[in-house]
């Protein structure tokens, strides 16, 4: 696979970093001509595993979350959302839709809104050394989800 | 937000912008305060302004429909666009809160 493009991003886990981020693999992204849809998706996949950095791998603290994001011939987009924080102790059920740790305010969706919006979701992760999530996304493709 | 009240006891939340974790605390506390003043009999989320939404936007209804059911308020939610009513779907939100795809439904 022939990497076309590519762009390195690190941001301090600051809530208002959320909308700077998804903006950023959406300017990115939009270099490829992707359709308006398929930016869509992959700008509320990328909200959902940024969010969650700040949210639950940093929860109190702030620390550090670095987002690449690289094309690929034949209109395929890789985004890594890494962390450094908390990790999780069972992926596969915290992947199921509806489970969450944090409370009434969330929905328990982020992994499930992520699983749809793209077309491969990869979760890394190890207790106390942090989290790696990687969206890739087919663009310009008829049979894409 | 825009916030209209009804004399039949509708309470009408029109959410503008991006809602996402950072920006739904600010419309959080609004949208209780307003539930607070008002206690509505029907409570309506109107998304028709709405430019973005993560789950966030799913968090956000699912607390303020609780809130209102506690003093039984019915919630509405009308004008998602589709991305953000498929989003809503995957919650399984819509066997508490009736949703409309139309803007701005009149619910009574
Ligand atoms: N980067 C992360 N670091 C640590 N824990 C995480 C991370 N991402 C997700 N989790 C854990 O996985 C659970 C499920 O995440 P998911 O995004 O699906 O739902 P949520 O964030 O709880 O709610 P929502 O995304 O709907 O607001 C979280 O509650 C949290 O316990
Ligand atoms: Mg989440």
């Amino acid at each position: 696979m022939k990497k076309l493009n590519e762009m390195k991003l690190t941001i301090p886990s600051r809530s208002v970093n959320e909308g700077f981020a998804r903006s950023a693999v959406a300017a990115f992204t939009a270099l490829a001509d992707p359709t308006v849809e398929e930016l869509g998706d992959l700008k509320t996949a990328v909200s959902e595993a940024v969010t969650n950095c700040i949210v639950h791998a940093y929860r109190d603290t702030c620390g550090r979350i670095k987002i690449d994001a690289a094309l690929y011939e034949g209109g395929i987009i890789k985004v890594r959302i890494k962390d450094f924080g908390c990790g999780i102790a069972d992926i596969e059920k915290a992947m199921t839709a509806l489970y969450t740790t944090a409370g009434e305010e969330r929905s328990g969706l982020g992994f499930t809104v992520m699983e749809s919006f793209t077309d491969k979701l990869q979760v890394r992760s190890a207790p106390g050394r942090g989290t790696t999530v990687t969206l890739t996304k087919y663009l310009n493709r008829k049979d894409a989800k | 937000m825009k916030i209209e009240t009804a004399p039949n006891g509708r309470l009408t939340l029109r959410l503008t912008g991006e809602i996402d974790h950072h920006s739904a605390a600010a419309m959080r506390k609004t949208a209780d305060a307003a539930l607070i003043r008002f206690r509505p009999r029907e409570l309506v989320l109107d998304f028709s302004d709405v430019s973005f939404m993560d789950s966030s936007g799913v968090g956000f209804v699912m607390g303020r429909s609780k809130r209102a059911a506690a003093f039984d308020c019915k919630t509405a939610v009308c004008g998602l666009k589709e991305r953000d009513r498929r989003i809503m779907k995957l919650s399984g939100l819509e066997s508490l809160v009736a949703f409309y795809t139309d803007e701005r439904k009149e619910t009574t």
